[in-house]
C-alpha cells in the first residue's frame, strides 16, 4: 500500500480577479522508503498540492475533485461532510502521519519554548516512557541529526541556533513521530550551498532508516538529482511527467521537462557553453485555458495543444508524459 | 592590454553596530581588504555564501556603502569622494541590477515611468516623446512588448520585471553595471533568459559586469574571471574555466563540490567535501586565516598570521599551502 | 469525460500541424491593467460597512451645506414663542431654549465641527509628513534630535497648551484649528517616519539613488507616494478624533463662543436643559457619534484597500 496516495486533485483558489485552477487533476504516491522530487516553477501548483494535502489550504482556496489516502486511510476534504470533523482529523494527522518541513523553519519552531520542550513532546505524545527517557531520545534524535554537542544546545531557544541547524531540529522532529510521510517543501532553498550539501546528505542518510515516504518539492533539478528515487514535473498545475531520476533526467519526454535541462547548467560539465532558455514567462493559472499549458512557450506546439489537454502516455511502469507529440498522429522528430 | 575599467584596492567596508547603553559597539567587517580589478568588456564573477561580503562590495562600487579604508577606482580616477559633476556623470556611466525584481522597481509608477525615470533625471533627450520612443526600444531589447508601457510592475512575473530593470539600466548606456544576484530570486527556466540576455547586450553594447552570486552553476556562463569571498576577504580569483577545472583554494574546493548536480548517475556517485560547522560570524572573525576553523588542511599557521595572496599561474590564491615561503 | 472530449475534437491530421509563433503569447499578462486607486476602490467598495460609512458621511457633508441655505429657520434668531418645543412636523428635532430650531443649528454645529476635523486632520498631515519624512530620510542625528522634540512634545498634556493656545489667541476658528493640530501632528510625523525609514532600504530606492536621482526626488516621488495607503488611513482616523476633540473643548466650555456652534458647544448648551428636555442633548451627541462611526468604518475600509499585504 502507498504511504499516500493522490488521486485526480483539483484545488481552485477564487480571487477577485475569478478562479485560479492551481492544482488539475494531479495524480501522485509515494511508496514507504521513496523520496519522490515535485520539480516545478512559482506557480505550478507544486506547494498548493501539498498544501491540499496537509489541509493547509488559504482560506479562499478549495479542493474541487480527487481523493488524498495516507497510508489507505481516506483524508481527503471531499469526504467529510462538515469542515470541523475534516479540521479535527487532519490536525491529528499532522504531526503523526504527516510531517512537514518548510522552507522557513521559524513557521514550525515555537520561538519562546526551548528546543528541549519543542522536541519532547511529539516523543512523549507518540510513546509511552517517562519523561527522562523522553529526553534522552531527543538527544539521541538531535545527534543524528548532526547537531553537535546536543546535551548543551537542547536547553537553548530556536533563535540561537542558525538556519541550517534549525532545519535540522525540524528534521529531527519529524523523526520524533515517525510519520508515514514527510512532505518537504523547498527544505534547502534558505540554505547556503554548503549548508545545503549537509542538510541533502543528512535527508539522504536518512531515507532508509525511516518507514516513511518522503516527498520533497523544488525548484532545483540539482537537488532533486541527488536525493530522489522518482521525480513528478509540474507545469500549470498539471504533472506534466512522471518517472524514475534516471528516465527524467536521461529519457526526458515532454518538451517542458527538456526545456529545463537544457536551460541549467551543470558544473561538472565544463563544456557545455550555451544555455537554452525556454522562452516567455510560466502562465498565470487565473482563467487557464482548456489546451496545455505550456503550449505558449512550446518550440514544437501544435495546433491541437492549444486546443485540448493531451492524455497521459504510459512508457513504463514508472514514466508517463502528457503531451501530444506522443500521440501517434504527430509527426515525428524533425518535422 | 588594455586598463582595467575598475580597479579596487584594499577595500574595506566596516559597520557599526550602534552599541547600547550597557553594550560595546561593535564592528562588523563586511568587507575587509579585497582587490581587484576588471577589464573593459569582461564579466567578473564574485562568488560566496550569504554575508561574504559580495553584495557589500557591488554597494560600495556603486556608491551606496561609504568605504571605510580603500580606494575604488573607475576608468582611473578614484571614485570614493568624488561630488558634484563628477558624481553625475559616474551615475551614467556606472548602473547596477537589483537582485529581487519584486522590491527594485516603484510600486505607484507605471513600467513606461520607471524605465524612462533615468533619463528624466540626466535630461538625456529633449522631448517627452523622444524618450518614450526609447523606452519603447528598450522594451523590445528585452524582450517585452512596447504596449505594455502603461501597465504596473506587479501585472508582471519575475522575469518580466528583472528585464524591465534592466531595461531600466541601459536608459543611460552605462559603461559598467553591478549584477547583485539578478537571477536568485527568478525561476530555473527564466534564470538564462536572463543569462543569455545580458551577455547579449554585453556584446552590443560593450558593458563590463561585475556578476555576484551564490549560485556557482550559473555564474560560469557568464563570468570570464571569478572571485570567490569568505567572510570579507577574497579567497581565489582566477579565469572561470579554470576556477571550475581545478580549484586551489580549500573553501573553493568544498564551495564548488557542494553544488547539487544535476545528473543522477554522477550525483550519486560523487564524494561531497562537506564543511564542517558554520560560518563564523564578521563580528568576530577568526585570526590570521577566517577559514581556518572550517578548513580540512588547516596548520597552526593559519591562526598565526592572514595567508598572503599568491600567484599560481594566472590565479591568485590567499592560502598558505601554495605560499612558497 | 474521454467520450466527451472525443465528441467534442476530431482528431484529424491538421491538428497535429505545427502551431505557428504567432499564435503564441509567451509573454501574456492575465490580470487587465488597473492604476493603483482603480485597485484600491474595488476592493474598497467589497466592504459593506465602509461603503456605509461613506455615504453617510457625503449625506452629512451635502446636508450640512446645502439645508442651511434653502432653510427658512436661521441658526441665531429663535422664535420667542416656541421654545423648548418638542419634535414635530415643523421642527423636525424640537427647538432650544431660545426657540431656534435645533435641526439647523446641528447643521449648522456640523459645519464647524466637520470643517474643524477635516482641516485639523489636513494640517497634521502636512506638518506629520514634511516632518517625519525629513527625520525618516535624512536619519541619523538630525532624527534623534527630530524624534526627542516629539517625544517632549508627547510629555505634555495636550489639553494644557491648548487651553494656552485659546487663551493666548481668544477663543475662535483658528485658535481652536491651531490647538488641535499642534496636539495631533506627532503621531502623524512618528508614522511618516517610520515608514520613509523601512521603504529607504527597499530596493526600488536604492535603485533611484544609484540612478543619481536628488533626495527631494527620491523622497517624494519614491518614498513618500509609497507610505500613501497608511497614510490616508491615519488621516481618516485623525478627522474623527479631532471632531471629539472640539467636541470636548465646546462641551467644556472653551472652545467657539457663542453663537458660533458647534457639535460640543450644542451639547454643551442642551445639557442645562437635560433634566427637562433631554432630546436635546441626544442630537448633537448622536451626530457625532454616528459621523464618529462612518469615519472609523471608512478608515477600516481604506485600511484593508491600501495595505498591499492583503493582497
Amino acid at each position: 500500500m502507498s504511504m499516500l496516495e493522490i488521486k485526480n486533485l483539483s484545488t481552485e483558489f477564487s480571487t477577485e480577479n475569478g478562479t485560479v485552477q492551481a492544482v488539475r487533476d494531479v495524480s501522485l504516491h509515494v511508496e514507504k522508503g521513496e523520496v519522490l522530487g515535485v520539480v516545478g516553477e512559482s506557480g505550478s501548483g507544486k506547494s498548493q498540492t501539498m498544501f491540499s494535502v496537509m489541509g493547509l489550504l488559504a482560506g479562499n482556496g478549495k479542493v474541487v475533485e480527487g481523493e488524498i489516502h495516507i497510508d489507505g486511510k481516506d483524508i481527503s476534504p471531499l469526504s467529510f461532510k462538515k469542515a470541523k470533523e475534516y479540521d479535527a482529523v487532519m490536525s491529528d494527522i499532522r504531526g503523526n502521519d504527516m510531517a512537514m518541513i518548510f522552507q522557513d523553519p521559524m513557521t514550525f519552531l515555537n520561538p519562546v519554548l526551548r528546543i528541549e520542550k519543542q522536541l519532547i513532546e511529539p516523543i512523549l505524545n507518540h510513546n509511552d516512557i517517562s519523561k527522562a527517557e523522553a529526553k534522552e531520545r531527543a538527544i539521541e534524535l538531535m545527534r543524528k541529526v548532526g547537531i553537535p554537542s546536543p546535551e548543551k544546545r537542547i536547553r537553548q531557544y530556536p533563535f540561537q541556533f542558525s538556519g541550517g541547524m534549525r532545519q535540522r531540529i525540524i528534521i529531527a522532529i519529524a523523526l520524533a513521530c515517525n510519520p508515514k510521510v514527510i512532505i518537504a517543501d523547498e527544505p534547502t532553498t534558505a540554505l547556503d550551498v554548503t549548508i545545503q550539501a549537509q542538510v541533502l546528505d543528512l535527508i539522504g542518510n536518512l531515507k532508509d532508516e525511516l518507514d516513511s515516504g518522503i516527498i520533497m518539492i523544488t525548484h532545483d533539478l540539482g537537488v532533486v538529482a541527488s536525493i530522489c528515487d522518482r521525480i513528478a514535473i509540474m507545469y500549470g498545475g498539471k504533472i506534466v511527467e512522471i518517472g524514475t531520476a534516471d528516465e527524467i533526467f536521461y529519457e526526458p519526454k515532454h518538451p517542458y521537462t527538456k526545456g529545463l535541462l537544457d536551460c541549467i547548467s551543470n558544473p561538472e560539465d565544463l563544456d557545455k557553453k550555451e544555455l537554452r532558455p525556454i522562452p516567455g514567462s510560466p502562465p498565470d493559472l487565473l482563467n487557464i485555458g482548456k489546451g496545455c499549458p505550456f503550449t505558449d512557450r512550446c518550440e514544437k506546439a501544435m495546433k491541437i495543444c492549444k486546443l485540448e489537454m493531451p492524455d497521459t502516455k504510459v512508457f513504463s511502469d514508472t514514466h508517463s508524459c502528457a503531451c501530444w507529440l506522443t500521440h501517434p498522429m504527430a509527426k515525428k522528430e524533425g518535422n | 592590454m588594455s586598463d582595467p575599467i575598475l580597479t579596487i584596492e584594499n577595500l574595506k567596508v566596516h559597520f557599526q553596530i550602534a552599541g547600547g547603553l550597557f553594550t560595546k559597539k561593535q564592528i562588523v567587517k563586511a568587507v575587509d581588504g579585497i582587490s581587484f580589478s576588471i577589464m573593459p568588456k569582461e564579466t567578473f564573477g564574485l562568488v560566496g555564501e550569504s554575508g561574504c561580503g559580495k553584495s557589500t562590495t557591488g554597494r560600495a562600487i556603486v556608491k551606496i556603502n561609504q568605504p571605510t579604508d580603500g580606494k575604488i577606482f573607475f576608468e582611473g580616477r578614484d571614485i570614493t569622494k568624488i561630488k558634484g559633476a563628477e558624481l553625475r556623470q559616474f551615475r551614467k556611466d556606472v548602473q547596477m541590477i537589483f537582485q529581487d525584481p519584486y522590491a527594485s522597481l516603484n510600486p505607484r509608477m507605471t513600467v513606461g515611468e520607471i524605465i524612462r525615470e533615468p533619463m528624466d533625471i540626466h535630461n538625456i533627450f529633449k522631448t517627452k516623446q523622444e524618450r518614450e520612443n526609447r523606452v519603447r526600444e528598450l522594451l523590445e531589447i528585452v524582450g517585452l512588448k512596447p504596449d505594455h508601457i502603461r501597465r504596473y510592475p506587479h501585472e508582471f512575473s519575475g522575469g518580466q520585471r528583472q528585464r524591465i530593470g534592466i531595461a531600466r539600466t541601459l536608459a543611460l548606456n552605462p559603461k559598467f553595471v553591478v549584477c547583485d544576484e539578478p537571477i536568485s530570486a527568478l525561476d530555473v527556466s527564466i534564470q538564462a533568459q536572463v543569462i543569455n540576455l545580458l551577455e547579449d547586450i554585453q556584446e552590443e553594447m560593450g558593458i563590463s559586469y561585475l556578476f555576484i552570486a551564490h549560485d556557482l552553476s550559473m555564474v560560469k556562463h557568464i563570468s570570464d574571471r571569478i572571485g570567490v569571498m569568505y567572510l570579507g576577504n577574497l579567497v581565489e580569483v582566477g579565469e572561470s574555466d579554470d576556477v571550475y577545472r581545478r580549484p586551489l583554494h580549500p573553501y573553493t574546493q568544498a564551495l564548488l563540490s557542494s553544488v547539487p548536480i544535476p545528473d543522477p548517475k554522477t550525483a550519486r556517485e560523487k564524494k561531497r567535501i562537506v564543511l564542517e560547522g558554520e560560518l563564523p560570524s564578521p563580528i568576530d572573525p577568526p585570526s590570521g586565516c577566517v577559514f581556518r576553523t572550517r578548513c580540512p588542511s588547516a596548520t597552526e599557521k593559519c591562526a598565526q598570521s592572514k595567508p598572503p595572496t599568491v600567484k599560481v599561474g594566472n590565479r591568485l590564491v590567499a592560502c598558505f599551502l601554495y605560499d612558497e615561503n | 469525460m474521454e467520450e466527451n472530449k472525443t465528441n467534442e475534437i476530431q482528431l484529424n491530421p491538421e491538428l497535429f500541424e505545427k502551431l505557428d509563433d504567432s499564435e503564441k503569447n509567451a509573454e501574456k499578462i492575465a490580470y487587465e491593467s488597473k492604476t493603483y486607486f482603480a485597485d484600491a476602490w474595488s476592493r474598497f467598495k467589497q466592504n459593506k460597512l465602509a461603503l456605509v460609512g461613506l455615504t453617510f458621511l457625503v449625506i452629512m457633508i451635502l446636508a450640512c451645506i446645502f439645508i442651511p441655505m434653502i432653510s427658512s429657520y436661521s441658526f441665531d434668531e429663535g422664535d420667542k414663542l416656541a421654545k423648548n418645543l418638542a419634535p414635530s412636523m415643523a421642527h423636525f428635532m424640537g427647538t432650544d431654549k431660545f426657540g431656534r430650531d435645533i435641526f439647523i443649528r446641528i447643521l449648522y454645529g456640523g459645519r464647524i465641527s466637520l470643517s474643524v476635523g477635516f482641516i485639523a486632520a489636513f494640517i497634521s498631515l502636512a506638518v506629520g509628513v514634511v516632518y517625519g519624512g525629513i527625520a525618516g530620510y535624512v536619519g541619523g542625528k538630525v532624527d534623534m534630535l527630530m524624534m526627542r522634540f516629539v517625544d517632549m512634545m508627547y510629555s505634555i498634556p495636550d489639553l494644557l497648551y491648548v487651553i494656552m493656545i485659546l487663551v493666548v489667541l481668544g477663543s475662535n476658528l483658528t485658535s481652536l484649528l491651531i490647538g488641535i493640530s499642534v496636539s495631533s501632528w506627532m503621531g502623524m510625523a512618528r508614522q511618516v517616519r517610520a515608514q520613509i525609514m523601512t521603504l529607504k532600504e527597499q530596493e526600488f530606492s536604492l535603485a533611484a539613488y544609484v540612478l543619481g536621482a536628488s533626495r527631494t526626488r527620491i523622497l517624494f516621488k519614491h518614498l513618500l507616494i509609497n507610505s500613501m495607503g497608511p497614510i490616508i488611513v491615519s488621516v481618516t482616523m485623525l478627522v474623527p478624533s479631532a471632531i471629539f476633540y472640539e467636541a470636548v473643548l465646546g462641551y467644556l466650555g472653551i472652545g467657539l463662543a457663542p453663537p458660533q456652534a458647534s457639535w460640543g458647544t450644542l451639547a454643551n448648551d442642551a445639557r442645562r436643559m437635560l433634566s427637562s428636555a433631554p432630546l436635546q442633548t441626544f442630537w448633537p451627541i448622536i451626530a457625532i457619534c454616528l459621523t464618529m462611526l462612518a469615519l472609523n468604518f471608512i478608515g477600516d475600509g481604506l485600511g484593508d484597500a491600501l495595505d498591499p499585504k492583503k493582497k
